[in-house]
């Protein structure tokens, strides 16, 4: 694995796919309204709410292009220019994580810090918050390259099914209701979920919860293991978009 | 010595039930310029997608200056100057930032991705459009960028499939002079076309190839013999003739009759037609039809694959 040319591929696509308007859109808004039209009139505490809000940026600005970057590229032909360059697959899907990544922690950062401000809700830990949003961008962000192996050169194809599983697992993830608070079957359903894990440490960054580093390493393993399941699936239906 | 820049053995490729490389072999010298001349759908771009790395073959093996493209991968790629059949650089990135990713892909550093990125942009005369993006590039602006960015890590094999066709006059110009210079530079070309004089004007040797199979490797001078060879005079009379009289006439190679008409076979049609008008004239026949084909690819094509057989 090269950095630098894994860092060539996230540059590329930062200035390519993020500076289009639909990342900002489904990244801020999406999440806002959903959230409003859940928790109205509605009892939840300072924390659960800010990062219940916290979580669900993160989730759809990492989920927003990720999944739809090698449809895009298939349909550009782009994709083939990559393929003949000196670069592997990991590479590639690796280059898009880290834009992915970066974009999503950035947005998810400024909106955590002006949460803050107007919730007045303090930042107890900021360095495990961090550090959680960061593990939890690259492993939402492989989910969303997992997605795009899809061999298709439509992106509303992969839209929709991207659609389809953040909102899925948006549900089953102690955003609306702490997870403490589930029915057993839902907290095993709950646990399953990144998603969750992410709320979780987000939490215990704002200052409330007991533990955080079994939700980090419950991160990263996501990470892992949907990082390594993409580059397996992408590596079989390459050969199907050239 | 060292090896061929280029060497293909026996590589096949299937689409479904289509076998669009029938396990074609061939091979091209450092410093050769090397042509495919085939029609539409003879697998031309195939071959090229397999010999760059892009697609694998069902079969065979393609080297690229001694190493494997499917087992020494990496260095075989960063040999190999690729611009392939349909525009594929970003659109929504600047001619530039084009560029300058091209370099990055293969590790070139930066210094000399600006450096070479300069001269090049300017020797095809982009620089000045350098921050326009791709997509706003006429199609001739837009093949001197990929050969822009094709070159900028300074390949020793060059890759282009139809790298004229459908350009404006001045791009055309443009890019056969720089597919020379290149060349006369000591690099290896390796292009497509299906057309017989693009091949005569820039390539030392040309493989013909048609469905998938070489029917011939030569110099376009001898190709351009068989394929002037496939000239033809079609003649319809209102009687019988018998076709050994026909076959008599000066330049006539054979004759071959199909229904009501009789083909000649002439690398000179015109000495035929008059032999044949004044042969009406003698023997007090009426020509129903007088016509010349060719010369013609697609039979020489056929032919060649035929005396192959
Ligand atoms: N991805 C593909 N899937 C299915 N069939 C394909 C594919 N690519 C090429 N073919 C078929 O394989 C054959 C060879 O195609 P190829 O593009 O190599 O021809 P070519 O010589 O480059 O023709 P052209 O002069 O039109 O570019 C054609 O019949 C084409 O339809
Ligand atoms: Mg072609």
């Amino acid at each position: 694995m090269r950095v630098r040319r894994v860092l060539a591929i996230a540059k590329k696509d930062i200035r390519i796919y993020y500076t289009k308007g639909p990342v900002l859109i489904s990244g801020l808004l999406l999440p806002v309204f959903f959230f409003l039209a859940f928790t109205m009139g509605r009892e939840m505490a300072g924390t659960q709410l800010v990062a219940g809000l916290i979580g669900m940026t993160l989730w759809f600005t990492a989920t927003s292009i990720s999944p739809v970057i090698a449809p895009w590229e298939t349909r550009d032909g782009t994709l083939e220019r990559l393929v003949s360059a000196p670069i592997t697959v990991v590479e590639i899907l690796l280059g898009d994580i880290v834009a992915s990544a970066t974009i999503s922690v950035s947005i998810t950062g400024v909106a955590t810090a002006i949460l803050a401000l107007v919730l007045d809700v303090s930042i107890a830990n900021p360095v495990l918050l961090g550090v959680g949003l960061i593990l939890a961008a690259i492993g939402f962000s492989a989910l969303g390259v997992l997605l795009a192996a899809v061999p298709t050169d439509q992106t509303s194809n992969v839209m929709m099914l991207a659609t389809l599983v953040k909102f899925s697992i948006i549900f089953v993830s102690g955003i609306f209701v702490p997870v403490a608070d589930l029915p057993s079957w839902g907290r095993v359903v709950a646990y399953g979920s990144p998603l969750t894990y992410l709320v979780q440490t987000t939490k215990y960054g704002l200052g409330t919860g007991d533990s955080a580093i079994i939700w980090l390493v419950g991160l990263l393993f996501f990470f892992i293991i949907t990082f390594s399941l993409a580059v397996w699936v992408h590596r079989k239906t390459l050969p199907k978009r050239l | 010595m060292a090896p061929p820049a280029i060497r293909v053995e026996n590589l096949v490729k299937r689409f479904g039930d289509l076998t669009a490389v029938g396990g074609i072999s061939f091979q091209v010298d450092e410093g050769e310029s090397f042509g495919f001349l085939g029609p539409n759908g003879a697998g031309k771009s195939t071959t090229i997608r397999m010999v760059t790395g892009v697609l694998r073959p069902d079969a065979g093996a393609a080297r690229i200056a001694g190493y494997d493209v499917r087992t020494d991968t990496d260095a075989a790629k960063s040999e190999i100057g690729i611009v392939p059949e349909q525009f594929n650089a970003y659109p929504d990135l600047t001619a530039w930032k084009n560029v300058m990713l091209a370099g990055e892909l293969y590790g070139i550093p930066r210094q000399t991705r600006k450096s070479r990125g300069t001269e090049l942009l300017r020797s095809f005369g982009l620089f000045e459009r350098r921050h326009t993006l791709a997509t706003n590039f006429s199609k001739g602006m837009k093949q001197r960028l990929m050969l822009t960015m094709a070159l900028l890590h300074d390949p020793a094999v060059l890759f282009l499939d139809e790298p004229i066709t459908g350009l404006d006059v001045e791009s055309q110009h443009l890019i056969r002079e720089r597919i020379a210079e290149l060349n006369r530079e000591g690099r290896t070309v390796f292009l497509t076309t299906h057309n017989i004089a693009e091949a005569d004007r820039l390539c030392d040797r040309v493989a013909i190839i048609n469905r998938g199979e070489i029917a011939a490797i030569d110099t376009p001078d001898a190709l351009k013999q068989t394929i002037e060879r496939t000239r033809a005079v079609e003649v319809s009379f209102n009687e019988e003739v018998t076709l050994d009289t026909l076959a008599a006439f000066s330049t006539v190679d054979a004759v071959e009759k199909r229904g009501d008409t009789i083909r000649l076979m002439t690398p000179d049609p015109d000495t035929v037609i008059k032999a044949v008008v004044n042969f009406a004239q003698e023997e007090n026949l009426t020509l129903r039809s007088l016509q010349t084909l060719g010369p013609s690819l697609e039979d020489a094509f056929t032919a060649l694959t035929e005396a192959r057989q």
